[in-house]
């Protein structure tokens, strides 16, 4: 039975949330803080030809300027924290002022002239592919990342941007709902025999579809304050990983590791745009070093909207073939990712979506990521996976009833197993019980009974019923823990896991208190400033810290109770593997009265020295744990451990999603009644955050099917929905407030406390489950693109015609 | 909402002081110029019960002074032009979007911020108590203001139907997503939910 692990608790940071007294990254203030506001770009596409500053920097309370010629040069594929040979977007950084007061430097900003020489521009990836389209760049549309080797066969990764246009014939295809053939991609992988797989189709399908990025808008705005102090930097910066930042962020201020210090002890979200340090960092903590006075730059929302990140969208073609006997055979998949002006797209991630929900016989993908000059992407909240959910959902409902089978059935013919694979790689994973979700759901849904029903509803009102899989990988491995006992017996928990709001930094801490028997309340976690001293850890995204940082607190628990037992065989007599532990005590197992306290090793282990106190340890850690172990040493007992515990695989995150809408043919709105999410996640570590995260993801998944989207203007680049209200971010009357969640809670065998990540695929159960429940609703109509809005549903109904086949990604 | 304190009454008084917002679209104050018969500066503020004097401008908004006078942090800035409720606080007992308010429109009046949420002694509000039984936050920046309205809606309805508790959240965004939890919490501090 475990003490811990399955258990509900409160982590440490809740009642300070709940009372206003949690400190963001702008509540903080510095003796003699300056304030800084930024000039950004009104141009899509361009560069910088002068810059007149001379009235700003004559106004009073005017301190400085800073511009790209004061930072280390960031020639594309890069992205710069301040433009200027390369202005890319709407709302680019390109010069930033500091100031006594955020007022005058507003003015001061007023009172800058730029002079800007135009570029074409592009905000349609398939435009920018076909002949003679714009560009974003001048050296062309595409990010190629490229690999070579290097000394010692060591592969050197790069990227660089390369100018591709398609055939008018490929563009033509793409638009009209056929395979783009002669169009070059630049990612392309094939496992298995394609034709002979869709000649032994019974069924096959094809299908155009398109989803649009939009952006994160954590609510949070990513202010930044940093000041300097005896060659320190000090940085507090909004970021939803802890550890993971310090290694850039020194790079990008060229200190070392050992001088800074980042501040983060909460976050207002991130959903994949706060993940690591972003180019902004370094305008705050560059300006601040320049003026040596503390600096705030502050973000509004509509320079979050444009600064924070967006999803990158996804337009695309898609064929699969099955059996009449339900079994996949092949899949043909082409995507053109919209890369805004950071060029990345996350295909390669959705068609690892199709492996895992389909688990063909063969499959070809074929890939290729564009630059437009929209606002930087990013990963967001199951990148690529998520982006396939809603697509893929109803495509695999129309296969599935062209054949004649129960939509549930088709996806536990072919969904992931233990033994499956996932990827284009067809890679393993390290359990998958997607099988024993669907039957879950299927009895906590009624979904036979519910399937049954009718869908007209009288009047206006049609009921839907759907579901659908979300996945993403859900964990990585090689990172580090590190625990202290202290003399006075507490079991101090170092956690360099951010704190974005999921409470991973604390369920994983639990592991801690778990593989040493401590019960809570003898337990402190040392969390969100570096020198706290934090081992290093990864970042807090991609589902991962629930599987990654279990297992680095088990690892630096087992360091120490080795240690543990070790002294007390050298003080007590006998061997270390004669003894054990419990009840805060190291023992003989075959005499209990014989051994000593956990406070009385701490205090032995600082008279040892050595590897005991942390004066000596492990060469395998990383720097920045190093660096912390240097903190801690002569201490107490000191427990610090790579991730080494032995395995294979991919550890999936699987959620699957039920849900019934009733959907208004007159208005185009629906209402979702019901919705029941059940995770294929392993163990569930703390059940009320698992169903936080089940719900929220969900919430996510309604804003990804039904609301939002990015939306620019294709004759002037401009955003049209800077702001919240316009980007639709799902309010509660946009949700269902009473929802099912539940877990398989089979334990996944290679974490030691059994679970794996949820955050990101909940979000694409719902999105899945509800684009399936839309075409449920309206007599199987495949919509094909995500968001489906009601104006859209209106149209169909109408007989207009506003379908993929248009394929615009970010325009009207 | 107050319906003396509405958006267009105050985007008139930004207009009528003189201090439209500049290229920044989203500073949290406009810039003021004290020009002739410009109002008085210095005013008493009655904040969590306690009055205060405060130097504040003319197109100062509450959240501004708030935050930044008098260093309550625990009111935030989602989106400082009214649609995310991060920074609701109570006017006389109503709750308000503070961004949207100017600061010598409250004079008069008795505001409450999350500060003066909880008791004097630390013992939390049952709002408090009940979101963190329910772990109703997760990245917890839109949280004290659920929390605000929460409160003001207790005050008026004791026993909210779940619907009515909807409702009366409806004007907090949360970009996590925790609707369902801050609810639950809501219907748990009314005690409908054990």
């Amino acid at each position: 039975m475990s003490m811990h692990i399955g258990r509900d608790f409160v982590p440490p940071d809740v009642p300070g949330k709940v009372t206003g007294e949690i400190k963001y990254a702008e509540d903080y203030k510095a003796e003699g803080m300056v304030f800084a506001r930024m000039l950004t770009s009104p141009l899509p596409s361009g560069r910088v030809v002068d810059i007149d500053a001379s009235e700003a920097l004559r106004m009073d309370g005017v301190l400085g300027i800073l511009t790209a010629d004061d930072l280390p040069p960031t020639p594309p594929p890069g992205n710069p924290p301040l433009a200027s040979e390369y202005v890319t977007y709407v709302g680019q950084p390109i010069l930033a002022v500091a100031a006594t007061s955020e007022e005058i430097a507003e003015s001061a900003i007023d009172a800058i002239r730029i002079d800007f020489e135009r570029r074409d521009f592009t905000v349609d990836p398939l435009e920018s592919l076909s002949p003679g389209g714009s560009n974003a760049y001048p050296e062309g549309n595409v990010l190629v990342r490229t690999r070579e080797e290097g000394p010692e066969g060591t592969p050197i990764l790069s990227a660089e941007i390369k100018d591709i246009k398609w055939p008018q014939s490929a563009i033509d295809a793409m638009r009209n709902g056929q395979s783009p053939d002669g169009g070059e991609f630049t990612t392309n992988w094939e496992f298995g025999d394609l034709d002979a797989a869709f000649a032994a189709a019974d069924e096959v399908i094809e299908q155009p579809f398109v989803t649009i990025g939009y952006p994160h808008h954590s609510l949070e705005a990513r202010t930044c304050m940093a000041y300097w102090e005896n060659g320190k930097c000090y940085f507090h910066g909004s970021s939803q990983s802890q550890s993971a930042n310090n290694a850039g962020l020194a790079r990008m201020l060229n200190i070392d590791l050992a001088d800074l210090v980042f501040i983060n002890e909460a976050t207002g979200g991130g959903f994949g745009s706060k993940i690591g340090p972003y180019p902004f960092m370094s305008i705050t903590g560059n300006f601040s070093r320049v003026l040596n006075r503390p600096v705030q730059l502050r973000i509004t929302r509509e320079q979050e909207f444009y600064i924070g990140s967006a999803r990158s969208g996804i337009q695309g073609w898609l064929k699969v073939g099955c059996t009449s006997d339900g079994k996949v055979t092949g899949v043909d998949l082409a995507i053109v990712n919209d890369g805004g002006a950071t060029g990345g797209g996350s295909g390669n991630s959705s068609a690892q979506h199709v492996t895992v929900c389909l688990q063909p016989d063969a499959m070809r993908y074929r890939g290729i990521s564009v630059y437009t000059n929209t606002t930087p992407r990013g990963a967001q909240r199951g990148p690529g996976q998520n982006e396939m959910a809603p697509i893929l959902a109803p495509i695999t409902d129309k296969l599935a009833q062209s054949i004649g089978m129960d939509r549930v059935r088709f996806r536990q013919i072919n969904a992931l197993r233990s033994s499956g694979y996932q990827g284009g790689s067809q890679g393993p994973v390290t359990s998958s019980f997607i099988s024993e979700a669907l039957a879950q759901g299927t009895r906590a849904f009624n979904w036979a009974e519910r399937e049954q029903q009718p869908r007209d509803l009288g009047g206006s009102k049609r009921r839907g019923i759907g579901l659908g899989i979300g996945y993403h990988g859900a964990g990585g491995r090689g990172y580090d823990g590190l625990l202290r006992i202290t003399p006075d017996g507490i079991l101090q928990i170092h956690s360099g896991v951010g704190n974005l709001g999921t409470y991973s930094y604390a369920s994983n801490a639990r592991t801690a208190a778990e593989v040493m028997q401590m019960p809570w309340e003898r337990t402190v976690i040392h969390r969100g400033r570096s020198d706290r001293h934090l081992p290093h850890s990864s970042g807090q995204g991609g589902s991962n810290t629930v599987f990654t940082h279990a297992r680095t607190n088990w690892v630096a628990g087992e360091d120490l109770i080795t240690k543990m037992k070790e002294i007390a065989a050298m003080d007590l007599g006998g061997e270390a593997d004669d003894y054990e532990i419990g009840g805060e005590r190291v023992f003989r197992s075959d005499d209990n009265s014989v051994g000593l306290t956990y406070a009385q090793t701490a205090q032995r282990a600082i008279q040892l020295g050595g590897r005991y106190d942390g004066s000596e340890y492990a060469d395998d850690l990383n720097l920045l744990t190093q660096l912390a172990v240097q903190g801690v040493q002569g201490t107490g007992l000191v427990g610090a451990a790579k991730d080494n515990i032995p395995g294979q695989g991919q550890p999936p995150g699987n959620i699957i999603g039920f849900v019934e809408i009733e959907l208004d043919t007159d208005t185009g709105k629906m209402e979702i009644l019901d919705y029941v999410g059940v995770a294929d996640c392993g163990t569930v570590q703390h059940p009320k955050n698992f169903d936080n995260a089940m719900r929220g993801g969900a919430v996510w998944g309604v804003g990804l099917t039904n609301l939002e989207r990015h939306v620019y203007d294709p004759q002037n680049g401009l955003p049209a929905n800077t702001g919240l209200y316009q980007s639709k971010p799902p309010t509660n009357m946009d949700v269902p407030v009473d929802t099912i969640s539940q877990a398989v809670n089979i334990p996944d065998p290679q974490n030691p406390t059994g679970g794996r990540g949820i955050g990101e695929p909940t979000q694409g159960a719902m999105a899945a489950a509800l684009a399936s429940a839309i075409t449920d609703a309206l007599d199987g109509h495949l919509f094909n693109s995500a968001p489906t809005t009601a104006d859209m549903i209106v149209d169909h109904l109408a007989g207009n015609d506003y379908t993929t086949k248009s394929l615009k990604t970010n325009t009207f | 909402m107050n319906s003396k304190l509405t958006r267009r009454r105050f985007i008139k008084g930004v207009i009528f002081s003189g201090a439209a917002a500049t290229s920044g679209a989203g500073l949290y104050l406009a810039q003021a110029q004290q020009g002739a018969g410009a109002a008085e500066r210095l005013v008493n503020l009655n904040i969590n019960g306690r009055t205060r004097p405060v130097d504040v401008l003319p197109s100062e908004t509450l959240a501004y002074t708030l935050r930044y006078k008098l260093d309550l942090t625990g009111t935030k800035i989602g989106c400082n032009r009214g649609e995310c409720g991060a920074c609701t606080v109570l006017i006389d007992g109503v709750p308000n979007y503070s961004c949207s308010v100017l600061t010598h429109n409250v004079k008069d009046k008795a505001v409450i911020s999350i500060e003066g949420v909880k008791a004097a002694d630390g013992t939390l509000h049952a709002v408090q108590a009940a979101f963190v039984a329910e772990n109703s936050p997760q990245c917890g920046f839109c949280t004290p203001g659920q929390v605000m309205s929460a409160v003001a809606l207790l005050n008026n309805n004791p026993s909210p139907t779940r619907e009515e508790v909807r409702a009366g959240l409806s004007g907090n965004l949360c970009r996590c997503g925790a609707y369902e939890h801050y609810i639950n919490g809501v219907l748990r501090a009314s005690g409908q939910l054990a």
